[in-house]
């Protein structure tokens, strides 16, 4: 517990000073547009009423924490969950995209990753074109995944899905096939004194020692497919979802809209990492190992 | 018949090609028969694959029998191709037939090859190039092939030649997108994210206080879709490349500052302590052991960051931009439905992304050349 308290203060204390720092620059960067407006009307408020009103503007340069806050609230809470302005709406519609397409990207990796593990052919053909396609920019696929499949008839969920898949699988098969590689020679030798057969030994010391391997390489993926899902929302014309939220506030100049639907896309992001996470943790102690 | 080699692809292909140069023969002449009967290239494929599989067979030497698959197999593509020309969608079931033959040869190629251990040098990098190499020429194969023999839409997907011929075509407005979006926004985001990652991580390193709370944080920012910001920066900054390099800076400067935080205190305690003793101070330290030591980590942050840069940039020229950069060519060649523009700038997008990446690793190679990933051990 005592590592938990020596670094909770720091990072309260940091995130303060983000929140003090957000307010200052909010009041900088709205003043200029809150000047225009003053000296437009023929008033020349006070220096408090001048902040207040730079910080209580509908369409801000920066909105201050507090009507990102109060915008959120509303979204969340206040409005019915099946209204399309409402937040949890279209976390949802993210969110349901993004799960398909993480559990399609996590068997396929797998699949894959056993492939690479057991056939030579496939490790030396396959995997260096894995392992190149990390460094090509494949969001850019995006938009063209989501209109040619609309072109054929397919539209809503799958598209969007085939995207999240597609981001998600890389990191799963690199951690898999680390993962499934992971058992030492001793390990390996042992079970070859038991006579054990291949299927044995996948079973029985590949997998398990994969697990933990699976799980981080889970936690990057579930990221990675909610940034696919949030991009693959952006060229469909807005519809529903955060990335939907994110241009239709960017067409229409909704500064707080698109910071709340931003802290929405973080909420929804920490929560599926935490979840892999505890998930990890779950399956790590069921399989009886020790709390590092 | 005696066959010294035995593999189960061989004996697949060998009855099919027998049956496919049969039907040939007896198809001859037929008027409006589907491709590939009646043309000489279709006979001329059906023949080196029957050749090559009788020649693979038949010969004791391992590696001659990789050159004869080899040959056989990409020969009879390269004239199975040539011969859809002006057939295309009209293919029948010989033609799948013919290609998937091609491709079990393919596949006995690389087996063959894959199970070889070289000894010379020279000769494992080639075939560490060569067996990847061939499974990615026949993905683009088996691309052409189908896309043409069943006469996909063009909107669906457009065959890798017609991607290359756009490519040719279109050198000076690729080379444009490149250079407003590669050369503008992504160098400079990443040369200027990266750096403010390191003088952070450094400041976080003399302040603990900072260090303890900063290195949570960054953690859990990693996680979070930072693409998004995207349309406020497009706001704050306008439509043109510095709105792209600010979301670029934003979305590299947290993995720089985790990585660089996590590799100065990568040194061991002993070398810390031999430097104590020769009584440098903090900055000593810091030059000549810390950050020679943080340099895996630092480069490892460096490879994370190309990709993340790329796709920053050309994602926020999504959500408006000038009427040039590859993110805007993507965009609006999609609502046009020149799919094959598309893909062009895609392959290029892939080419930068890749030629970036290596660039930072043949750097890091350099640098680190004393860590035992490098050297070989």
């Amino acid at each position: 517990m005592d590592s938990f308290r020596s670094k909770i203060f720091p990072v309260t204390a940091i995130l303060a000073g983000v929140v003090v720092l957000w307010y200052v620059f909010a009041v900088i960067l709205n003043a200029p547009f809150q000047r225009d407006l003053d000296s437009r009307a023929n008033e020349t408020p006070g220096v408090v009423e001048f902040v207040g009103k730079t910080l209580a503007q509908p369409k801000p340069t920066l909105p201050a924490p507090h009507q990102v806050a109060v915008n959120f609230f509303e979204n969340t809470f206040l409005r019915s969950v099946t209204s399309n302005r409402s937040l949890v709406y279209n976390a949802w519609v993210t969110l349901s995209s993004t799960l398909l397409g993480f559990a399609f990207g996590t068997a396929l990796g797998i699949v894959i990753a056993v492939g690479i593990v057991h056939v030579a052919t496939l490790d030396r053909s396959l995997m260096p074109w894995i392992i190149a396609s990390q460094t090509i920019p494949i969001l850019a696929v995006a938009p063209m995944i989501i209109v040619v499949l609309a072109a054929v008839g397919i539209t809503g969920l799958i598209p969007k899905a085939l995207i999240s898949t597609y981001l998600s699988f890389f990191p799963v098969a690199v951690g898999m096939v680390k993962g499934l590689r992971s058992p030492e020679l001793m390990h390996l030798d042992l079970m070859h004194t038991y006579n054990a057969s291949r299927s044995q030994t996948f079973w029985k010391l590949r997998v398990p020692a994969s697990v933990p391997f699976l799980f981080t390489s889970m936690k990057v993926a579930v990221a990675a497919s909610l940034v696919g899902a949030i991009v693959g929302e952006l060229p469909t014309g807005a519809v529903a979802g955060i990335g939907a939220k994110l241009l239709a506030g960017a067409y229409y100049s909704q500064t707080v809209d698109i910071w709340s639907a931003l802290v929405a896309g973080s909420i929804v992001a920490a929560l599926l990492v935490m979840v892999v996470g505890i998930a990890g943790r779950l399956v790590d102690r069921a399989m009886g190992g020790r709390p590092a | 018949m005696r066959f010294p080699n035995h593999s189960w692809q061989t004996w697949i292909v060998l009855p099919f090609a027998g049956l496919l140069a049969f039907l040939f023969a007896s198809m001859n002449g037929v008027p409006s028969a589907p491709p590939p009967y009646g043309t000489l290239s279709g006979g001329v494929a059906i023949a080196l694959v029957l050749i090559s599989t009788l020649a693979a067979n038949y010969t004791s030497n391992r590696l001659l029998e990789a050159v004869f698959l080899f040959a056989g197999a990409h020969g009879a593509a390269f004239f199975l191709l040539a011969g859809i020309k002006g057939h295309e969608g009209t293919a029948g079931p010989a033609y799948y037939l013919l290609l998937a033959s091609a491709w079990l040869l393919a596949w006995r190629c690389v087996t063959i090859l894959s199970g070889r251990r070289a000894t010379a040098r020279p000769m494992s990098i080639a075939l560490r190039l060569i067996i990847p190499a061939i499974f990615g020429a026949w993905i683009l194969i088996i691309w052409e092939a189908v896309t043409r023999g069943a006469g996909i839409p063009f909107i669906l997907l457009p065959p890798p030649s017609a991607i290359g011929a756009r490519i040719a075509n279109s050198l000076p407005i690729l080379g444009s997108d490149v250079r407003q979006t590669i050369f503008k926004a992504v160098l400079i985001g990443y040369v200027v994210g990266n750096l403010a990652g390191f003088v952070v991580a450094i400041l976080a390193d003399r302040v603990p206080f900072l260090r303890r709370g900063l290195l949570p944080i960054g953690n859990m920012v990693s996680a979070l879709p930072i693409i998004g910001v995207a349309p406020i920066m497009v706001m704050w900054f306008g439509f043109d490349w510095p709105s792209k390099a600010a979301v670029v800076i934003i979305m590299t400067f947290f993995p720089m500052l985790v990585n660089t935080v996590a590799g100065l205190a990568a040194s061991g305690h002993m070398e810390r302590d031999l430097m104590r003793t020769y009584a440098s101070g903090y900055w000593p330290t810091l030059l000549k052991l810390r950050l020679p030591a943080a340099m895996p980590f630092i480069f490892n942050a460096l490879k994370i960051n190309s990709t993340l840069a790329l796709i920053g940039a050309i994602v926020a020229e999504f959500f408006g931009t000038p009427v040039v950069g590859m993110g805007f060519r993507i965009s609006t060649e999609v609502g046009r439905m020149n799919i094959d523009m598309v893909w062009a700038e895609i392959a290029v997008a892939a080419l930068a992304g890749s030629v970036f990446y290596g660039v930072v690793a043949l750097i890091e190679r350099a640098v680190t050349f004393w860590h035992p990933s490098v050297r070989g051990g």
